[in-house]
């Protein structure tokens, strides 16, 4: 059951107990997974490269920290760095922002979701993972008003559910899976096979 | 409708630059979109007006509401000692370069109110090097560079500026370095004896000539690819040979063609000494 749509991107905002949850779910996806990545994880402004760098050598699919003027491309994953806000420009490259915090977040899940929502409004999926405030919610109301597909992890599923619940508070998400499920439903909205074993099966 | 509204609204931020260009001079159309927009829509939201075509008509009309939309575009936030690391390595790799002459010139770009221009400049009196420096410090806002001049700061910040200055290497009583009055810290005069405070236009003004060491630090990372370009070059033209260019941490020259003209000091620290015999 592969999606007739075709997505550009995928934007994930995550907080408390993000490692983990992206640990799980990038590690699902394919080196070649076809859409680009872009991930906001909140973390300490001193923190430093080493969560691209610990990612990347655990997932199959490319992880870095994202550089300003990074040209988007398939199958790589971008991480805003700590201390500065990841956003989206038009002509399909990354910038990123030092301006002050959102939500009392750098990075903010709401930037970036409002910044990708401006520039692959219907062809952007966005995913709120666990997390402990409400960053994201504003967020995914722009990627709503712009015809975009929101998905949140069930609240009940998040190792902290407050930012799910924010998020489910403030629109109508397409989705409302567990995170066991959301590596399938990626390579679904991509248009792969659910899973890895139906490759070439149809 | 609602993205219709969305497509209506890049229209009319498009038209309000091109206004503000023609009738101000000041030209954002480099900038790029996503933050400049983000940082419009704040302007718009609490300005007067509903939307960028009624705020339009005043603005072109109206100098006062010029201002105020010229400080929601450029405001730098930025603290003292911000990036501690980088103000570090200063210290212990960039100083030891510059004491090694009688006079040095240090051309600080985009310094908004002036606390990374005030961090240097305790650095380097620090270091022994006072009168022995000129720090031109410049910004596109007047009214902000008016605020850097005064040399004072929120003094709930202090905590913070405290912390920063010991993590850069600060060995001294950071408190030497201010007089507390009510809510605010008004920095020590003598900190302000050898810096300059200049308007300067990086989208249109020529560069700065013999510096020792050139400062944009998170300035660039809102301009679009151009006038990224264009600052460089100006940088590049504006620094003698053995010169130092300090970026943000996540500025680079590395796919730049300039690039090959420094050298990076440290991995990762971008801070760039421009070589010799260029």
């Amino acid at each position: 059951m592969a999606s007739s749509r075709k997505f550009s991107a995928v934007a994930i905002g995550v907080s408390s107990g993000g490692v983990q949850a992206l640990k799980l779910l990038l590690g699902e996806l394919p080196r070649d997974y076809p859409l680009p990545i872009l991930i906001v994880q909140h973390i300490s402004p001193d923190a430093g490269n080493g969560m691209a760098k610990l990612l990347d050598d655990l997932c199959a699919i490319r992880i870095k920290e994202a550089d300003e003027q990074d040209r988007i491309v398939p199958a790589t994953v971008y991480l805003a760095p700590p201390n500065y806000h990841l956003l989206v420009e038009r002509e399909g490259f990354l910038s990123l922002s030092a301006d002050p915090p959102v939500s009392y977040a750098r990075p903010s899940v709401d930037v970036l979701f409002e910044s990708a929502a401006a520039v692959f409004g219907p062809q952007l999926v966005a995913i709120v993972l666990t997390g402990a405030n409400w960053d994201g919610a504003r967020g995914v109301q722009a990627v709503k008003r712009r015809g975009g597909v929101v998905i949140v992890q069930d609240p009940a599923d998040a190792d902290t559910p407050q930012m799910p619940q924010a998020a489910l508070a403030a629109v109508d998400v397409d989705h409302v899976v567990p995170l066991a499920a959301m590596p399938a439903l990626l390579r679904r909205l991509a248009g792969l096979a659910a899973h890895p074993a139906e490759a070439g099966h149809g | 409708m609602q993205s219709k509204n969305a497509e209506i609204e890049d229209i009319e931020i498009r038209l309000l630059l091109e206004g503000v260009q023609q009738v101000y001079g000041y030209d954002f159309r480099d900038y790029a979109d996503a933050s400049i927009k983000r940082r419009l829509a704040l302007w718009l939201s609490e300005s007067p007006f509903e939307t960028f075509s009624e705020a339009q008509s005043r603005l072109l009309r109206d100098p006062e509401v010029f201002v105020s939309l010229l400080q929601g575009i450029t405001v730098n936030v930025t603290e003292m000692f911000r990036d501690p690391s980088f103000f570090r390595t200063v210290r212990e790799q960039v100083v030891p370069f510059l004491k090694t002459y009688p006079f040095v010139k240090i051309w600080h770009a985009g310094c908004a109110s002036g606390e990374e221009a005030y961090s240097m400049a305790i650095l380097l009196n620090e270091e022994g090097m006072a009168g022995r420096y000129r720090m031109y410090a410049t910004d596109i806002d007047e009214s902000v560079l008016a605020k850097a001049a005064e040399g004072v700061m929120p003094i709930t910040e202090m905590q913070k500026y405290t912390r920063n200055y010991q993590k850069a290497g600060g060995a001294r009583s950071f408190a030497d370095y201010y007089t507390a009055r009510y809510d605010r810290a008004i920095l020590s005069p003598g900190l302000k004896k050898d810096i300059v405070f200049a308007p300067h236009n990086l989208a249109t003004d020529a560069e700065f000539g013999e510096m020792n060491m050139v400062l944009c630090r998170n300035v660039m990372i809102y301009f679009k690819p151009a006038l990224k370009e264009r600052c460089l070059k100006l940088f590049d033209n504006s620094l003698l040979p053995g010169g130092f260019l300090c970026l943000g941490l996540k500025e680079t020259l590395e796919r730049r063609k300039m690039g090959e003209r420094y050298e990076e000091l440290a991995p990762g620290s971008r801070i760039y000494r421009k070589r010799y015999g260029q």
